[in-house]
């Protein structure tokens, strides 16, 4: 343990940088997962269309992508000879962004449809008795579903913040730009510096920690309101 | 004036005819118990009625307009009438929030919100609760904070779907005084569907008795319960009807 937090210091400033690293990734590709898996998830879970269950399906598939196939997709997508290969993306930050949101966003989207689905016809229909209309009845089960909601996005943003097939293959680990956590625990693994790897992640539980906490008490703040 | 005037009304799920009502006129500021064995239509009636279910078939009127053509149309005129249900869903928030629900979506001011909603609260005898959670009431308790959140919107028909089914004696006096006292200051029309006949003895004006989705009879209470007109509504009340 004395060895981790002496590793620590020694690159306390390059360490500063992972983490920062890490939650700008992480927490962008939750942030975008969010704004297109919660509106998504409660339009399927809330309506009725032909297919839905075929989607929702898929839906559940997706959700069980694994993050190395989820990189290679993204790698293919942004390498110099695919099709979106101009945009000079692979081995950014953006691209490790968009490997970890082809990965949260079903999550979000599954959790989130199952979310209000659950709470759908008793909720809509005091809210209709009670004179909303169709948009305020929905808006109302949204929000009380909350629970599930915010348990469907920290549950992506867990999923992206410890995930490192995807970022490994198209972010490159490169030092300075492109690392983040958990490729630096697998480098110092790879390297025999266990200490290192323990040390950070440690570092990695708790800020899924913190961010878990924040989140959830500004949750319960909500539901008052 | 005529509250509700249905006619040719038809519900069926799947083969099963769940209500067919030729005719039926019920009168604005008066109170109707609607009787019934389990699966004879109350309920799907009572929903038809707040807009909350559709019709196959049949027009319904509401205070002389016919309900039910445009979005609009159906949005005012649900905002009319105010549904209680046999099982109350609180939203998860503090009493106060669950009463005021109804006047934040008309848009109301704050401060109206607030004395309304302190007024309804203490109508119903819940001026203590408004801080609290509405999601760890007892039944009684849960059941008068819906019938807040309902008078609180002031509306022309209150509709009740058995509200006090599951309530001990005591809850279940202190609901039915509750809508007697609303509907005698405000005149306020009331449908309350109810398996229990004692209630609609001491609540209604008129009494309806529904058997298999058709109105077997229809009296006023007095003459419902005392002088039956027909043989099955004699069975109904004596217990001895068989489904």
């Amino acid at each position: 343990m004395e060895a981790a937090v002496n590793s620590l210091f020694a690159q306390k400033m390059e360490i500063v940088e992972i983490v920062k690293m890490s939650l700008q990734v992480s927490g962008s590709a939750t942030i975008i997962s969010a704004l297109i898996g919660i509106p998504l998830g409660a339009w399927i879970g809330l309506s009725e269309f032909k297919g839905k269950r075929f989607l929702l399906k898929l839906v559940y598939t997706m959700m069980a992508l694994p993050p190395v196939l989820a990189g290679l997709l993204v790698y293919l997508l942004l390498s110099r000879s695919g099709p979106l290969g101009f945009m000079e993306l692979l081995f950014t930050p953006s691209a490790m962004i968009i490997a970890q949101c082809l990965l949260v966003t079903p999550i979000v989207t599954g959790l989130v449809s199952a979310g209000v689905a659950a709470k759908e016809g008793l909720i809509f229909e005091h809210a209709i008795s009670l004179g909303a209309s169709k948009a305020q009845a929905t808006w109302t089960i949204i929000k009380e579903a909350r629970t599930g909601i915010i348990a469907g996005v920290m549950t992506g943003f867990g999923r992206a913040f410890a995930e490192v097939g995807a970022v490994m293959l198209v972010g490159g680990n490169i030092r300075h730009m492109t690392r983040v956590l958990t490729t630096s625990i697998v480098m110092e693994t790879r390297q025999g510096n266990f200490e290192m790897g323990v040390a950070l992640g440690i570092i990695l539980l708790l800020l899924s920690f913190m961010v878990s906490s924040i989140v959830l008490s500004n949750a319960d703040e909500f539901s008052l309101k | 004036m005529n509250l509700f005037e249905i006619s040719g009304l038809r519900k069926s799920f799947g083969s099963r005819t769940v209500l067919n009502i030729d005719e039926l006129t019920l009168q604005a500021g008066k109170i109707y118990a609607v009787l019934g064995p389990n699966g004879s239509g109350k309920t799907t009636l009572l929903r038809i009625l707040n807009l909350l279910a559709a019709p196959d078939t049949g027009r319904i009127k509401f205070m002389g307009g016919d309900i039910g053509i445009s979005q609009a149309d159906r949005l005012s005129v649900s905002r009319q009438m105010c549904m209680v249900f046999q099982r109350p869903f609180m939203f998860r928030s503090t009493v106060f929030n669950n009463v005021a629900y109804g006047l934040k979506l008309r848009r109301v001011a704050k401060a109206d919100c607030e004395k309304r909603v302190n007024e309804a609260l203490d109508f119903v005898g819940m001026g203590n609760f408004v801080k609290q959670s509405a999601t760890r009431l007892s039944g009684g308790e849960t059941q008068r904070v819906a019938l807040a959140r309902a008078l609180v919107l002031q509306p022309q028909v209150l509709l009740l779907d058995e509200p006090t089914a599951n309530l001990d004696p005591g809850s279940v006096q202190q609901i039915e005084e509750i809508i007697r006292k609303y509907h005698q200051e405000y005149n306020t029309s009331v449908i309350i569907v109810t398996h229990n006949l004692f209630q609609a003895k001491r609540m209604a004006d008129e009494t309806i008795l529904l058997i298999n989705g058709e109105v077997l009879e229809r009296a006023s209470t007095a003459e419902f319960f005392e002088h039956p007109r027909e043989l099955g509504t004699r069975h109904f009340l004596d217990g001895t009807m068989v489904y």
